[in-house]
């Protein structure tokens, strides 16, 4: 285009940049400055942006930049310095003896919590998010413990699980499936589940009842104690209170002894760092079943 | 600027006309004076008065204690759930202008309005440094010079020592202010404070040095709605014209025609002391504030040339209809004391005696309690249920208080807390709950396992000391 044909725009004041279409002229208006100083920056910055962070897709991988970030990393990182800011707090848990953890309250609202978050992890799979149980995993909540419900009970129990095999000392014990195996008849069976749901006030005693007192005292009394209040040596349940792990009706009862019902847990000590197992029955403790270490006392000295 | 801008035609900008306002003196200077030093010494004095609350509260008269979620102001503590409070003083500080404005007119702008003030104190530097009106408008018309330069510079310097000094003074407010005048020297305090100071220094040094009237004028909402407010009946800054106009310069003995001239000399000293730049004689309009300093200039010429001072003067529009036609107005007394003020002012206090009457009667004890849901209960070995609750107490008395929290209803339960057993429970648990601080309970409820599937109950709460108690509901669920 001719230099000629620019001129100055009368109503704005502005030059034109001399081009015209049937009597249509482009105002020349250029880009501010700043603008295209911003323009040049971000490109700048976008070179070395993708000098120094990740950014060239390769055939593999993409390149890994001059500083050597990634997400992944960084994540690693605050993970760690999270993991480096509970350190103490853990080694404190650790060094404490767990029945005088109650005596240090900053550890021991640590260790309910730490507990809580390990319990979410590794097991609410089986006794539920609120550990409330289901049938054939115990509900935590409540006063009745098969092993013990003390603190080093508790530990005790997570530590070594409920019988795992080949470990020596985990918690171990077996019923007979006494009708699976034969060694009573269906009759016996019967008058046994009627004493059973007698002796738990859930029937009135009759003559079924009656003779199955006898059986129980010649066959189930050796674990469940002769007044069937159980035997947390064996990890044998108390039969005449009001909970029952797999159901305490007719039909759940005669499973029960027809097929000899027992759950199994792994050992958590050779999962978990002991801190974690140490916090876990804490939590366990704190629910609101958790029994105090007289009690326990008591119990064995009976 | 571009080429755009040197056509008249299209720019729709108008500049600014600076504003070198005439010192002066006179009794609504005076009264400025006045209300200038008492705004200034209570915004910079009050963080600092203190106030006994004894070991385990601040002792600063008013904090707002923002990292704490507390509000002190002397006696009274305010928690976050009692903010209505706060909103209560909005309302009466918003009826509280309503009054004002309705009485006496833009008071608040001429006199006590922050703006106002900074402004004001500004000028008067301005003036120290600078000379008076017609000096400062030969330095701003005079070519940069040394000597204008060591002006200019020393007038910024002090423009923004001073708002440096106002913006610093104000997060005194939100800490203890001499632990943070002490931080904040030795570079210890928070960041959020800098920013603060450095924020509001910019802020005070912009509207102060230089924006000033174009704040009034363009940004304040304020002016918009007094106007509105304003009535017949309100008193504001006026020029009585029926008296002044004509206005000339020029003797006023002439025999033949002895009302040639009004009063107005013409001598526009109104205009140069007016702080916003503007000629009263116009009539009103929203660039007066009301500061009254032209009734001041005016009085004293009034004086000189031997006439009755007020030819501008505090009136209200119905007045200046009457004195106009001749009458005399109605007593001041009146003007004041009419329905519209009355109403505003009864609105204004019975907000206030509301405030105050629940401010004496409010609970500095609270409980509420949590069902935990997970599980809903827990079948208890003899037959018994148990149920779960976080009950939490809300200690507001700065002094730790020792509480018994009870059941109300539910035949045959008892409670146990953190520590307890089922075997010591009672009917009630005692806890010490720290000065000032909500406590969070866990507390177990075991019940006989046979009734309602959801039986309501409630827990109760009672400090030891027997002076305050509280409850709330609750509901014991048990297996269906």
């Amino acid at each position: 285009m001719a230099d000629e044909k620019k001129r100055i725009d009368q109503p704005t004041g502005t030059e034109t940049v001399g081009h015209e279409w049937d009597g249509i002229e482009e105002l020349n208006t250029p880009l501010p400055r700043w603008w295209l100083w911003t323009l040049y920056a971000t490109i700048i910055w976008a070179i070395a942006y993708t000098i120094f962070y990740p950014a060239w897709p390769m055939v593999s991988k993409a390149t890994a930049g001059a500083l050597n970030w990634s997400s992944r990393g960084q994540l690693e990182q605050q993970l760690a310095a999270e993991r480096a800011n509970r350190a103490p707090i853990l080694r404190a848990i650790a060094a404490t003896p767990i029945d005088q953890l109650a005596a240090k309250p900053e550890l021991m609202q640590a260790a309910v919590e730490g507990g809580r978050a390990a319990f979410r992890v590794n097991c609410v799979q089986c006794h539920g998010s609120g550990a409330a149980g289901s049938k054939g995993y115990p509900n935590l909540n409540d006063d009745d413990w098969l092993w013990g419900g003390d603190i080093n009970a508790i530990h005790y129990t997570i530590e070594h699980g409920v019988r795992n095999p080949g470990h020596g000392q985990t918690r171990m014990s077996q019923m007979p499936a006494f009708g699976r195996d034969a060694l009573l008849q269906p009759a016996e069976i019967d008058d046994l589940t009627a004493y059973v749901r007698t002796i738990s006030r859930q029937r009135p005693l009759d003559n079924s009842a009656k003779r199955g007192a006898a059986l129980f005292q010649a066959n189930c009394a050796a674990c469940h104690g002769a007044d069937a209040k159980g035997n947390r040596q064996f990890g044998a349940p108390n039969l005449t209170d009001a909970i029952w792990l797999y159901g305490g009706d007719d039909d759940s009862v005669r499973k029960s002894i027809h097929d000899a019902r027992f759950g199994v847990m792994p050992r958590w000590g050779e999962k978990l760092d002991p801190a974690t197992v140490k916090m876990l029955a804490v939590y366990v403790h704190s629910l609101g079943g958790g029994e105090r270490e007289t009690l326990q006392i008591a119990q064995t000295g009976k | 600027m571009n080429d755009l801008s040197t056509s008249e035609a299209t720019s729709l900008y108008a500049k600014r006309q600076p504003v070198y306002p005439k010192a002066v003196d006179g009794r609504f200077r005076r009264l400025k004076w006045l209300v200038m030093a008492v705004t200034l010494i209570i915004y910079y004095v009050t963080p600092w008065l203190r106030w006994d609350r004894g070991q385990y509260a601040p002792d600063q008269a008013v904090l707002i204690d923002l990292a704490h979620r507390r509000f002190y102001f002397g006696p009274i503590e305010i928690w976050p759930h009692e903010f209505y409070y706060v909103a209560g003083l909005l309302i009466m500080a918003g009826v509280g202008l309503f009054l004002l404005t309705s009485v006496v007119g833009r008071a608040w702008c001429g006199y006590a309005c922050p703006q106002t003030v900074w402004t004001d104190l500004f000028q008067h530097i301005e003036r120290f440094i600078d000379g008076d009106r017609n000096a400062q408008m030969r330095l701003a018309q005079a070519p940069w010079s040394v000597g204008k330069l060591a002006r200019r510079t020393g007038k910024y310097a002090v423009f923004l020592l001073l708002s440096l000094l106002t913006g610093g003074a104000w997060i005194f407010y939100f800490a203890d202010a001499p632990t943070l005048a002490g931080r904040f020297i030795a570079g210890e305090a928070s960041s959020i404070a800098y920013a603060t100071v450095a924020l509001l220094t910019a802020t005070t040094f912009i509207f102060g040095g230089f924006m000033r009237e174009q704040v009034c004028i363009y940004m304040c909402p304020w002016p918009r709605i007094q106007t509105a407010m304003l009535d017949e009946k309100s008193l504001i800054v006026t020029y009585k014209d029926w008296r002044g106009e004509p206005r000339g310069k020029g003797r006023r003995t002439n025999v033949a025609a002895p009302k040639a001239l009004g009063d107005c000399i013409d001598c526009d000293a109104c205009v140069a002391v007016c702080p916003t730049g503007i000629d009263i004689r116009n009539g009103p309009q929203i660039g007066c504030i009301t500061c009254a300093l032209c009734i001041d200039a005016c009085d004293s010429v009034m004086g000189k040339i031997g006439k009755p001072r007020g030819l501008i003067d505090y009136a209200t529009l119905d007045d200046c209809k009457i004195e106009a036609k001749g009458g005399t107005p109605k007593p001041i007394m009146k003007t004041i004391l009419r329905p519209r003020t009355l109403v505003y002012f009864a609105l204004w206090s019975s907000i206030g005696l509301a405030m105050l009457a629940v401010l004496a009667d409010r609970a500095r004890l609270d409980i509420s309690a949590q069902h935990q849901r997970n599980p809903a209960w827990v079948q208890l070995s003899d037959g018994h249920v148990r149920n779960n609750f976080t009950v939490k107490l809300r200690n507001m008395e700065a002094r730790p208080r020792e509480m018994s929290v009870s059941l109300n209803g539910l035949p045959g339960a008892v409670m146990w807390g953190e520590g307890g057993s089922r075997e010591t429970a009672k009917r009630s648990v005692r806890t010490t709950v720290p000065a000032d601080a909500l406590a969070k309970l866990p507390i177990f409820v075991a019940a006989p396992g046979s009734g309602e599937e959801r039986q309501s109950f409630a827990f109760s709460v009672r400090s030891i000391d027997g002076l305050e108690s509280d409850s709330t509901k609750a509901v014991f669920e048990r297996p269906n």
